[in-house]
């Protein structure tokens, strides 16, 4: 032990990552079957191989990670800290099928509310899952089969290393089948919940969501904070939408501004799904969030929709990698990010369309509104083609609040902050118009309406930004 | 209607004055556009302002609007006795001031119908009355929506967003005629209007004139003085009023040409 000590400090890593593996490995020795035990290996060894990125990684180079890296998170047992109902009233989506509720990475049935699942809705935590496929016996409403045939099929611990991380030391998260043609109308709500108690905690959730041919569903995983201590969540999730599925999936980032958080959404697509990510970052220190589709099946459709705000010392990074791996798919990218202060704001876009992929329809837009001098966007499409009919196109704007836009509303009678937050609302309204989910999307514009309040207010304390369009570029390519 | 100002000066000076513009100076980006500009409305009086381009006119509507760009450097102007050039865009609009802008921006994602609820609840809050919802609201606005000749589906589409030029202009008026202002400036509103529309606008207007409201006029032609007839017409160039008279004026400019004012006055246009 003191050996390898030795060796991760050498390394610059800090060992609390081993701890943590070490621990996990004591702790599940007897639970976990050989397949995940080797895959959590294979994961490890290549997180400790390589370590955090730098800026020199081209995929890096906006966010550095060497605060996140030299913090000593450290994992907390279950039930480490006691939270009560009371604390999570207040994060609970009006409208839920139902709620699945970590505490600081671990799955809590008392906060839950898994009553009335609709038909065709298997739901459990993933640790249940496993273990019931061990044991025998399946949670509640549970028949996991499959998952050694999904999990960590998708997403890809050799290329990106908080994947590998994840892999190496998740210890729980939402295990979600739907039946084939079931239709769940109302959002599955996965809470997250970082109340560290004095403590800098990590967490690694992992999930797993498998929605048969021809479901519907709407899932959203939401992460949020008790108290202000700093915290590192590193998610993995990985979403199989089998043929004809419609799937949409929500992101909502409202920790508190200590936070670090790196999210990752693989999804899998077979032929004819329709399947929307939509992100809504709002709170969170430092987030990278990571969305990657696989186009895998003919004429799948996918949305990546998107809006992050940001203000103080904020730092929002979006990384988006589209795989066009079959003919005839479409796929649409809108993310729209406002920025206050000194905030810092990247959308990376990147779509990647393979040889066999004829006839792909892709289109990208990233639209930022900088409200101060301070704020900074560095926005950056990549386009890897190796097909040649194809429609690619991209663009991407940067601009301010137009003054004639609020002088109109104040001539009017609109009060100088009222007529900004309308301004502001109006720009991150086109996203919320991208939801079908009419639970989902009224949860969202409650949660970003609030947002928004705040830096209308802050905006008005602040003085006058400039006026003129500071930069605006878009530019449109075939081919 | 139609007198000149002479005959009807001694009614005039009973009134109230809404509006006072005392030797008003101001300037955009370092240029001086207002000179020194004097002139009194009365409530319940149609002054129109015509001159050639560039003589100020939209200066003078923007400055009233109390659009910051604009940058006052001399004189005074009272609105209702009290100190316009004080107040903030949104404190005018709120004592009675409305202007019918010459280019109606376009606001995407902000709804027509709920931009201008927005607009008479934060009128009727300054002057302490309740807010509108919804069901009081709409019967209102379609029916203002209908004595402008307007579609019904623009309610809900964004503020101006891909409206025609008319349907822009027609949009400002129906803002005025919900707003219910004390003075409304309606500055080159009929620039851009086939006669129709014209028509319509002026008749919007028309329906809006009481002992109570008050009209500035900004308009470069006659033509629209046809519709919407004026108590006193003025002429702005170089920054200054340099004539002013009843409605003959009008017509008479638009016989002589704007030339004509630099002959009788000395005062290059």
């Amino acid at each position: 032990m003191r050996s390898e000590k030795a060796i991760t400090t050498a390394t610059g890593k800090p060992n609390t990552y081993l701890e943590a593996y070490g621990e996990l490995l004591a702790s599940r020795r007897e639970q976990d079957p050989v397949w995940l035990r080797q895959l959590r290996e294979d994961a490890w060894q290549r997180f400790h191989a390589v370590g955090f990125p730098t800026t020199h990684d081209e995929d890096w180079r906006f966010t550095n990670l060497a605060t996140l890296a030299k913090t000593p998170f450290r994992r907390l047992a279950k039930d480490g800290v006691a939270v009560v109902a009371e604390q999570i009233g207040k994060f609970r989506v009006a409208g839920a099928a139902c709620q699945l509720v970590f505490i600081n990475g671990h799955f809590d049935p008392r906060l839950s509310d898994l009553t009335n699942l609709p038909k065709g809705l298997e739901i459990c935590s993933l640790l249940g899952a496993i273990d019931c496929g061990m044991i025998g016996a399946a949670p509640e409403g549970c028949a996991p089969e499959g998952i050694e045939q999904h999990l960590g099929r998708y997403a890809d611990a050799e290329r990106d290393v908080f994947v590998a991380l994840n892999t190496a030391l998740w210890e729980d998260g939402a295990y979600l089948r739907i039946r084939r043609g079931a239709v769940i109308e109302k959002p599955v709500h996965l809470l997250y919940v970082s109340a560290g108690d004095g403590a800098e905690i990590m967490t690694h959730p992992r999930t797993l969501i498998i929605a048969e041919p021809t479901s519907h569903v709407s899932v959203i995983e939401d992460y949020v904070s008790i108290g202000a201590e700093a915290a590192f969540s590193n998610a993995v999730t990985e979403l199989v939408a089998g043929q004809d599925a419609v799937v949409s999936h929500f992101l909502v980032e409202r920790e508190n501004l200590a936070a670090f958080n790196v999210s990752t959404l693989r999804l899998e697509q077979a032929r004819g799904t329709n399947v929307a990510s939509h992100s809504v970052l709002l709170g969170g220190g430092l987030v990278r969030n990571n969305v990657h589709p696989v186009l895998a099946g003919d004429g799948a459709e996918c949305l990546i929709n998107g809006l992050f705000v940001g203000a103080g010392h904020q730092h929002l990074d979006n990384y988006m990698m589209v795989e066009h791996a079959q003919p005839q798919c479409g796929s649409r990218q809108f993310y729209n990010g406002i920025l206050d202060d000194r905030a810092h704001g990247v959308f990376h876009g990147r779509i990647v369309v393979h040889k066999d992929a004829q006839k792909t329809d892709a289109k990208q837009t990233n639209r930022n509104l900088l409200l101060s001098d301070n704020a900074r966007i560095d926005t950056k499409p990549q386009l890897e083609i190796y097909a040649d009919d194809v429609k690619c196109t991209h663009g991407a704007t940067i601009g301010q609040i137009e003054d004639e836009q609020l002088f109109y509303l104040r001539s009017r009678g609109i009060e100088d902050t009222s007529a900004r937050e309308l301004l502001l609302y109006a720009f991150a309204a086109e996203c919320l118009d991208r939801m079908q989910s009419e639970a989902a999307r009224e949860f969202m514009e409650g949660l970003i309406r609030e947002r928004l309040t705040v830096l209308a207010r802050n905006r008005k304390s602040a003085g006058l930004a400039g006026s003129q369009e500071e930069e605006a570029r878009s530019w449109e390519e075939v081919g | 209607m139609g007198l000149a100002g002479h005959s009807f000066r001694g009614e005039r000076e009973r009134r109230m004055a809404l509006l006072e513009i005392q030797d008003l100076h101001a300037r955009v980006d370092g240029h001086e556009i207002l000179k020194g500009v004097n002139l009194t409305v009365n409530a319940g009086e149609v002054h129109s302002i015509m001159g050639p381009n560039g003589s100020g006119k939209s200066t003078l509507a923007a400055v009233l609007a109390r659009r910051e760009t604009f940058e006052v450097t001399g004189g005074r102007v009272l609105f209702n006795g009290k100190d316009l050039l004080e107040m903030d865009p949104e404190e005018a609009a709120c004592e009675g001031v409305f202007l019918a802008f010459q280019y109606p921006v376009e606001i995407p994602g902000i709804g027509n119908a709920y931009f201008l609820r927005t607009a008479m609840n934060a009128i009727r809050k300054f002057r302490g009355e309740d807010e509108l919802d919804a069901m009081d609201f709409l019967p209102l606005y379609k029916e203002r929506m209908k004595l402008l000749e307007m579609d019904e589906k623009l309610m809900n589409r964004s503020v101006n967003e891909g409206f025609s030029g008319g349907e822009k202009k027609r949009n400002e008026i129906l803002q005025m005629a919900m707003l219910e202002p004390k003075l409304a400036i309606l500055d080159e509103t009929d620039s851009g209007l086939d006669i129709d529309a014209l028509r319509i606008v002026a008749q919007g207007v028309n329906t809006m004139r009481s002992p109570d409201r008050s009209f500035l006029v900004i308009t470069h032609y006659q033509r629209l003085l046809d519709y919407i007839k004026p108590d006193f017409v003025h002429v702005l160039v170089d920054g200054k009023i340099a004539m002013s008279g009843g409605p003959e004026l009008a017509l008479e400019l638009e016989e002589k040409g704007y030339g004509w004012t630099e002959a009788e006055t000395g005062v290059r246009a």
